[in-house]
């Protein structure tokens, strides 16, 4: 998996590509909580690119959301393809988060 | 039942063997004709979740131990097979509805719940090990 990083105005937008699992989950966190560190307090997750999501990083997204929200930020995220949505449903964690289908509409959200 | 393309290996209890391990299964499955869904999401979300479980719960996250990986490959089925040192656990009793309304914002427990889910079964038993087996059938 590999991170790239970018900033919207005050959004700060992390694409993952690749599979978001047990191995890396620790990388997507750090990366956020470091932001949030710095003040960002509004990001966007992308998974245009990405692979599986396994319960590891599911439980990584709902940890960021948290502290995001704890600070008064949110978490947002855009572009899961069928795979990740049906992950979601799944688990319910469609109803947790929310979740656009394109990077645009997820950045008009906030 | 004659196996099409049979694994059967032994690795470090590392968590970063999980990829190399889950590519050669889904590998096996697409040369036995697996549905694209099952490829991309049932058989390598499963399979990262026993094999995390496996090396994190059964092995402690012990670099000395090691898990066995076995999968028998059909145009029928996917049987796979995880073993670890383990005393094992209570497949029934470990598994969480993430779904409830005071479990969904966990962060963790949704790892057995995956796996119930994207497989058609899920058993634990012992062998030589605590062994987690696998089953889906090709669609």
């Amino acid at each position: 998996m590999s991170l790239q990083v970018s900033k919207h105005g005050d959004v700060v937008i992390v694409e993952v590509d690749g599979q978001l699992i047990v191995s890396n989950r620790q990388e997507l966190k750090q990366r956020v909580l470091d932001e949030a560190e710095a003040g960002v307090r509004k990001v966007l997750i992308d998974f245009a690119k990405a692979g599986y999501i396994d319960s590891s990083g599911l439980g990584v997204l709902v940890s960021l959301a948290k502290r995001l929200r704890e600070l008064g930020g949110d978490l947002r995220l855009a572009n899961l393809n069928d795979d990740l949505q049906t992950l979601f449903e799944l688990t319910k964690l469609d109803s947790l988060f929310q979740i656009a289908d394109t990077r645009e509409r997820a950045l008009e959200s906030f | 039942m004659a196996s099409n393309a049979a694994l059967d290996i032994r690795v470090p209890s590392d968590v970063q063997q999980i990829a190399g391990i889950v590519a050669q299964v889904v590998r096996r499955c697409r040369e036995c004709r697996f549905a694209g869904r099952q490829l991309t999401l049932n058989v390598p979300v499963a399979l990262t979740e026993a094999l995390s479980n496996a090396i994190l719960r059964g092995n402690g996250d012990s670099a000395g131990k090691h898990v066995r990986v076995r999968a028998d490959v059909t145009e029928l089925r996917l049987v796979l097979e995880v073993e670890d040192e383990g005393d094992g656990f209570d497949l029934e009793a470990c598994t969480l509805d993430p779904t409830t309304v005071e479990n969904r914002s966990r962060e963790d427990g949704r790892g057995l719940f995956l796996m119930r889910s994207l497989m058609d079964r899920v058993e634990r038993f012992r062998g030589d090990g605590n062994v987690v087996r696998l089953t889906l059938v090709r669609r």
